[in-house]
C-alpha cells in the first residue's frame, strides 16, 4: 500500500468532505470518479465528439505552419513556419479581400440597431390583434432556406427579373442582372440578410421587453414623461442588458460575414466588391487544394474574430460592469 | 409568442392623446405595414410565378400578384426531376437520424454537465464554450472528415455537428433549474444516474427539448454547405444543395429537356414552392417553440 493509499484510507474514516484542502488530489479524483463514474462514462461519446471534430480540427491548424502534402501525412511534410502567413499578406488580393471583409462587417454593424427599433415600434402597437398577426408574418422568412432566400433574390434581381424591370422603369437602369454590378453587390447582399433576419432578431428584444416591470412606466407617467420620454427612459435601460449581449455575440459572428449567403450570391464579375476571407478560403482550399496556404488564411480570420469578441467583453465588463464572462 | 406588453390607457384619458403621440401610432402602423408588403409581396410574386404559364409569364414585366394565364407546366417538370426527390429523402434521413443524435447527445451531457457534484464539470464547460468562440476553420474540419473516413458518405452530414454547444448550454441551464431533492429521493430508491435522467429530469424538462430539437432539425434542413465539401455523388446530396444547382447555378437541364424553353424561369419558382412549402405548412404549429427558445437563450444570456 502506497504512502497515498494510507493517507486516503485514514481519511475516509473521516467525514466525507471533498472539497476540503487537505484531501489529496489523487484520492480526490479517485472518490468523484467512484461516486460520478457513470456520468463520466456517459460523457465520453460527447468529449469523443468535441475531441475529434472540434479540437482536432484546432491542432490541424498546424498543416499552416508546414508544407502540407497530402501524399506526406502531416508529420512527413516539410515545416515552413510563417511562410504562408508572409505569403498571405503580401497577396495580390490580401487587401481587396481585408477591406470587403471589413465592408460588409461594418454595415452588417451597423444594421444592429434595426431589430431593436422594429421591436419597440411593435410594442407600441395599439392593436394586440395586428400587432401578433405582424410577428407571425414577419418571423416567416427566417423559416425558408439561405439557399432559397438567395436563389429567389438572384432571379429577382437577374436580367430579366422583377426588381430589374421595376427599377428599369422607375429610373432607367439598363436590363441586365444587377448582381453582375460590383457597385450593387453590397446593398443586395445587406438587404437580403435584413430580409431573412430582421423581422426574427426583433424577437429577443420583445421577450425582454415584455420583462420591463409595468410600475416604471406608470411612475414615469406620473412624473409627467411622454412616450418618447418613457421610451428614452424607462424602455431602454430594461433592455439595455439584452443589447450588450447580443452585440457581443454578433462581434463573434461578424467577422465571419455571412460567407454562405455571399458565396449564393456572388459570381467572378463581382469578386472584386464580394469576395471576403472565408469565400477565398473555401476557394484556395478546396478548388485549388491549397491546403497550407488557405488553413494559414482561415486562421487569420479565425483569430481576428477572437479578438473582437474579447475586445468587445473587455469594453462592455468596463462600461457595464457586465461581460459574457 | 412574445407579446407586447404596453398596458392601454383607461378610454378616458385617449382625450388627452397630444397630437404628436396619435401622429406616431399611425406612422408606427403604417411602417409595420411597409415591412409586411416587403416580406409578403414577393411571397405572393413567387407562387404567383410558379402558376404562370411560361410564355405569358416571359412577357411580363414587373410583380405578379396573380398568375398570369394558369399553368401546372412548371410544377410537372419539377416534379419529373429525380434528383428533387433524392434530396427530399436525404434531407429527410439527415433530419430525422440526425436530430435524434443531436438531441439525445445533448441531453446526455447537458445533464451531466449540470450536475454540481461533478468534479471536472465546470473545466469540460470551458473547453466546449471555448469551441464556440474558436474553431480550426474549414480546411482543418475537411482534413478531418476526410482522416476519418467520413468523406462521400451522408454521415459527414450528421457526425460533424452532433452537439451545438450553443443548444447544449440551453438544456444544460434547463437540467441546472430542477430542484435537486427531486434527484436526491430518486437516488435513495436506488436509481443511478442513466435512470433518473430519463425517468425523472426528462419529463421535466420538455419544453426545452422541444426547442434545441427543432432547432437542431430547422439547421440541419437548411444546410447546404457540409454536404457541398463532404459528398461528391449527387444521388446523396442534401435537398438544399439540389436546391443551390437549380435556383443559384440555374442549372435547370435535369427538368426542360424537352420542353418549352421558356419553362426556365417558372421552374425555379416552382422549385421553390414545392422546398418550401412543407416548412411553411409546419411553421405555425411550431412557431411558438422557437419563440420559447429565443427566451431561453436570452436568459442564459
Amino acid at each position: 500500500m502506497s504512502a497515498k493509499s494510507k493517507a486516503a484510507a485514514a481519511e475516509a474514516k473521516k467525514p466525507l468532505t471533498l472539497n476540503s484542502e487537505h484531501v489529496p488530489l489523487s484520492y480526490r479524483i479517485k472518490k468523484d470518479l467512484q461516486r460520478n463514474g457513470l456520468i463520466y462514462a456517459m460523457l465520453i461519446p460527447v468529449l469523443v465528439y468535441y475531441a475529434v471534430f472540434k479540437f482536432g480540427p484546432m491542432f490541424g491548424l498546424y498543416i499552416s505552419f508546414i508544407d502540407y502534402k497530402p501524399a506526406r501525412g502531416i508529420f512527413g511534410s516539410k515545416f515552413v513556419g510563417l511562410k504562408w502567413f508572409k505569403s498571405f499578406f503580401s497577396d495580390y488580393y490580401f487587401g481587396r479581400l481585408l477591406i470587403n471583409t471589413i465592408r460588409i462587417a461594418v454595415v452588417d454593424l451597423m444594421t444592429f440597431p434595426l431589430p431593436v427599433i422594429l421591436a419597440l415600434l411593435i410594442n407600441e402597437l395599439k392593436s394586440k390583434k395586428f400587432s401578433k398577426t405582424a410577428q407571425t408574418l414577419l418571423y416567416v422568412p427566417h423559416f425558408i432556406s439561405t439557399v432559397v432566400i438567395c436563389g429567389i433574390v438572384l432571379t429577382l434581381t437577374g436580367s430579366t427579373g422583377a426588381i430589374t424591370e421595376i427599377l428599369h422603369n422607375l429610373f432607367g437602369i439598363k436590363e441586365q442582372a444587377l448582381l453582375n454590378n460590383p457597385d450593387n453587390f453590397l446593398l443586395i447582399y445587406i438587404l437580403t440578410e435584413l430580409w431573412q433576419t430582421l423581422g426574427w432578431n426583433s424577437i429577443i428584444y420583445l421577450s425582454a421587453l415584455s420583462g420591463i416591470d409595468q410600475e416604471l412606466y406608470d411612475a414615469a407617467k406620473v412624473d409627467g414623461a411622454n412616450r418618447w420620454q418613457q421610451c428614452l427612459h424607462v424602455t431602454l435601460p430594461g433592455i439595455a442588458p439584452t443589447i450588450i449581449i447580443m452585440l457581443i455575440l454578433k462581434m463573434g459572428k461578424i467577422f465571419n460575414v455571412g460567407y454562405e449567403r455571399v458565396m449564393l450570391l456572388y459570381n467572378p464579375a463581382i469578386y472584386s466588391t464580394a469576395d471576403v476571407i472565408n469565400t477565398y478560403v473555401y476557394r484556395k482550399g478546396l478548388i485549388d487544394a491549397q491546403f497550407s496556404y488557405s488553413t494559414a488564411v482561415g486562421m487569420f480570420n479565425c483569430i481576428v474574430s477572437f479578438a473582437l469578441v474579447m475586445i468587445t467583453n473587455k469594453i462592455s465588463q468596463k462600461v457595464n460592469g457586465s461581460g459574457l464572462w | 409568442m412574445a407579446n407586447t406588453k404596453t398596458e392601454r390607457a383607461p378610454q378616458g384619458t385617449k382625450i388627452k392623446e397630444s397630437f404628436g403621440s396619435r401622429l406616431f401610432d399611425v406612422v408606427d402602423v403604417l411602417i409595420i405595414c411597409l415591412l409586411l408588403a416587403c416580406v409578403l409581396i414577393p411571397l405572393i410574386h413567387i407562387v404567383a410565378a410558379s402558376f404562370s404559364n411560361p410564355a405569358l409569364f416571359v412577357a411580363h414585366k414587373g410583380i405578379l400578384l396573380w398568375p398570369e394565364g394558369f399553368s401546372v407546366a412548371s410544377y410537372q417538370a419539377v416534379f419529373k426531376n429525380t434528383f428533387l426527390w433524392t434530396g427530399y429523402a436525404n434531407t429527410l434521413f439527415v433530419v430525422i437520424v440526425g436530430t435524434l443524435l443531436n438531441v439525445l447527445l445533448s441531453m446526455v451531457a447537458a445533464y451531466c454537465l449540470s450536475r454540481k457534484r461533478v468534479a471536472a464539470g465546470p473545466t469540460i464547460m470551458k473547453l466546449l464554450v471555448f469551441t464556440m468562440y474558436f474553431s480550426g476553420g474549414m480546411i482543418p474540419l475537411y482534413l478531418v472528415v476526410k482522416g476519418v473516413g467520413l468523406y462521400g458518405s451522408r454521415w459527414a452530414l450528421i457526425l460533424p455537428s452532433l452537439v451545438d454547444t450553443y443548444n447544449l448550454i440551453i438544456m444544460r441551464t434547463a437540467f441546472a433549474g430542477v430542484p435537486d431533492s427531486l434527484e436526491e429521493s430518486a437516488k435513495l430508491d436506488g436509481a443511478n444516474a442513466w435512470t433518473i435522467l430519463w425517468k425523472i429530469m426528462a419529463p421535466l424538462v420538455k419544453p426545452t427539448v422541444a426547442v434545441i430539437t427543432l432547432y437542431y432539425a430547422v439547421s440541419h434542413w437548411n444546410s447546404w454547405f457540409n454536404a457541398m465539401l463532404f459528398l461528391r455523388d449527387k444521388t446523396q446530396y442534401p435537398l438544399q444543395l439540389i436546391l443551390r444547382q437549380i435556383l443559384i447555378q440555374n442549372d435547370t437541364a435535369d427538368m426542360t429537356a424537352g420542353a418549352d424553353y421558356l419553362i426556365g424561369e417558372t421552374i425555379q419558382y416552382a422549385t421553390v414552392v414545392v422546398a418550401t412549402l412543407p416548412i411553411l405548412c409546419i411553421y405555425p404549429f411550431v412557431q411558438k417553440y422557437f419563440v420559447k427558445g429565443v427566451m431561453i437563450g436570452a436568459i442564459k444570456g
